[in-house]
C-alpha cells in the first residue's frame, strides 16, 4: 500500500496525528475514505488469499483421502516410521508461535513497540524451531530411503544390499529382528523367492559360496553387520525392504507425506520472510494504534499455516 | 448504491473520521483488541487438546480413532480461526470466505471419493506388469505383487 511522503513537520510522529498538509493520516492511501475502511479492505483481501491457500492444500488433502481409502494397510503400516512425539512437539511449537503472533498484533494495536518486536522475534523462533525438528525428521527418513518413488526400493548401502540378497539360511541371525522374529519363517520364504526370481544372481551367490570360507563368510558377515545397527526406534538395520509385513505400494505414503509436509514447510519459510519484514518495519516504528494492518495480515497468514498443520498432524502422525 | 456498499464494508462505529475518538480506552485505534485472558486461555486450550489427541492415539478405540483425532483438530482449528484470527469480532463476510472455501474443498472431496469408489472394481491390486519387471531386477527388496487378478 502506498505511503504518502509529504513535507515533514517538526512535531510529526509516525502515528499520524500530524496530517502532513494533506488532511489525513500519511498511511491512508488516497482511494480509501478512512483508515478503518482501508483496514477492512486489507483484511478482506487477505481472507480471499487465505481461501486460495485452503483450496491449495485442500486438493492435497483430497489426494490423501483417495490414497488412504484405496490403500489403508499402507498407511497403517507406514505410520510406524513417523515419530508421534516429534510431531506433537512441532504442533505445540506452532501453537505457541501463533499465540506470540496474536500477542504481537495486540501490542501493535497498543503501540508498544518493544513488546511487539519481542513477540515477532518469538514467533520467528517458533518457526525456526519447527523447521529444525522437521530437518531431523526429514534427514532421518532420507537416510533410510523412506522417500517417494523408486528410491524407496533401493537398498541404503552396500551392506543392506548384501543382506537383502543373502539367503536366510546363510545368516546366523534372522533377517528381521525384534517383534517380528515370529515371522522369521515367512521372511526366509520371501528372501528365497527373491533369489528364485533372479536366477543369475542366485548362481553368482552360489559360486561365491563355493569359493570357500573366505568367500562364504564375506557376504553373511557383512550382511549381519547391517542387522547389528538396530535403530533406537525399534527398526532393524535391515530396513523396511527386509520387512515381510511391508505392503505393496508403501512408497505412496512417503510420497504424499513429503509432498504435503514439504509444501507446508515451504509456507513456514515464506512466513519467516513475512515475519522478518514485519520485524524490520516494527523496529523502524511504522506500526501503532492508528496503523498496524501489515502485522494483522501477517498474523492471519501465520495462523493459516498453523491451521493447516493442525490438520496435517493427526492425518500423518496419529494413524493407529 | 455505493453508499450501501460502504456501509456494508466498514465496521461498527467510526466510519468517516480520520482521527478516532479516545473515549473507548484501548479501542481508540483500529478495531477490537483481544484481551490477554482470551489469548492465553485459547493458547492453553489448544496445547491441552494437542496433548489429549496424542494421548488418545495410544488408546485403541478401533474405528473411532480417526474421527476423534480429526474432531479434536476441527475444534482446535475453530478456536484458532475465531479467536486468534479475530473472526469472532470481524464482520461476518470474512468468516463466510473461510467457510466457503472449506465447503468447496469438502465438495471436491465428496465427488472425487465417489468417483474413486465407482472405478474401484476395475482396479487390480499390485504393480503394473512393466513396473513389476523393473522391480524384480533392480530392487531386490521390493515386495512382489499378486498378479492373479490380472484381467
Amino acid at each position: 500500500m502506498t505511503s504518502i511522503q509529504a513535507n515533514p513537520s517538526d512535531h510529526a510522529d509516525d502515528q499520524g496525528h500530524d496530517d502532513h498538509g494533506h488532511g489525513h493520516d500519511p498511511n491512508l492511501a488516497h482511494h480509501f475514505e478512512s483508515m478503518e475502511q482501508q483496514m477492512d479492505s486489507g483484511k478482506l483481501g487477505m481472507w480471499l488469499f487465505l481461501a486460495t491457500e485452503v483450496l491449495f492444500f485442500g486438493g492435497l488433502f483430497v489426494a490423501y483421502a483417495v490414497l488412504r481409502a484405496r490403500n489403508p494397510e499402507v498407511f497403517s503400516y507406514a505410520s510406524q516410521y513417523l515419530d508421534t512425539i516429534m510431531g506433537g512437539i512441532n504442533t505445540c511449537v506452532l501453537i505457541l508461535s501463533s499465540l506470540t503472533m496474536a500477542l504481537a498484533v495486540r501490542f501493535a494495536q497498543q503501540g508498544r513497540k518493544g513488546l511487539l518486536v519481542l513477540c515477532l522475534w518469538l514467533t520467528m523462533g517458533g518457526a525456526v524451531g519447527f523447521l529444525v525438528i522437521k530437518y531431523f525428521e526429514y534427514s532421518h527418513k532420507i537416510h533410510d530411503h523412506l522417500v517417494w518413488g523408486g528410491t524407496f526400493y533401493e537398498p541404503v548401502d552396500e551392506s543392506q544390499k548384501l543382506l537383502l540378497e543373502t539367503p536366510e539360511e546363510a545368516l546366523d541371525t534372522p533377517l528381521v529382528t525384534g517383534p517380528r522374529e515370529a515371522n522369521a519363517a515367512e521372511a526366509r520364504d520371501i528372501a528365497m523367492s527373491q533369489i528364485v526370481n533372479r536366477p543369475e544372481e542366485a548362481a553368482s551367490s552360489v559360486k561365491t559360496a563355493a569359493l570357500g570360507p573366505a568367500g562364504l563368510s564375506a557376504g553373511p558377515a557383512a550382511a549381519e553387520a547391517a542387522i547389528e545397527e538396530t535403530e533406537s526406534d525399534g527398526h532393524s538395520g535391515a530396513g523396511h525392504l527386509a520387512d515381510p509385513e511391508m505392503p505393496v505400494g508403501t512408497h505412496l505414503f512417503f510420497g504424499i507425506y513429503f509432498c504435503m509436509t514439504g509444501l507446508h514447510g515451504i509456507h513456514v519459510v515464506i512466513g519467516m520472510g513475512v515475519i522478518g519484514w514485519l520485524i524490520w518495519r516494527s523496529q523502524r516504528g511504522d506500526f501503532g494504534p492508528k496503523y498496524n494492518t501489515p502485522v494483522d495480515l501477517g498474523g492471519l497468514y501465520w495462523h493459516i499455516v498453523d491451521l493447516i498443520w493442525i490438520f496435517l498432524f493427526p492425518l500423518f502422525y496419529l494413524i493407529h | 448504491m455505493f453508499e450501501a456498499l460502504r456501509e456494508f464494508n466498514t465496521m461498527s462505529h467510526d466510519t468517516t473520521a480520520a482521527h478516532a475518538t479516545h473515549e473507548d480506552h484501548d479501542d481508540h485505534g483500529l478495531g477490537h483488541i483481544v484481551s490477554y485472558g482470551t489469548l492465553f486461555g485459547i493458547g492453553f486450550a489448544l496445547l491441552l487438546m494437542t496433548i489429549v489427541t496424542v494421548a488418545v492415539r495410544y488408546v485403541d478405540a478401533g474405528e473411532l480413532n480417526m474421527p476423534i483425532a480429526l474432531g479434536i483438530a476441527g475444534v482446535k482449528a475453530t478456536l484458532v480461526a475465531l479467536y486468534f484470527m479475530h473472526l469472532r469480532w470481524d464482520r461476518p463476510f470474512n468468516a463466510l470466505v473461510l467457510v466457503g472455501s472449506i465447503a468447496f474443498v469438502v465438495l471436491l472431496m465428496i465427488f472425487v471419493l465417489m468417483d474413486t469408489a465407482q472405478y474401484a472394481p476395475q482396479v487390480f491390486e499390485g504393480n503394473a506388469p512393466k513396473v513389476q519387471e523393473v522391480l524384480t531386477v533392480e530392487a531386490p527388496g521390493a515386495p512382489i505383487a499378486d498378479q492373479s487378478q490380472l484381467p
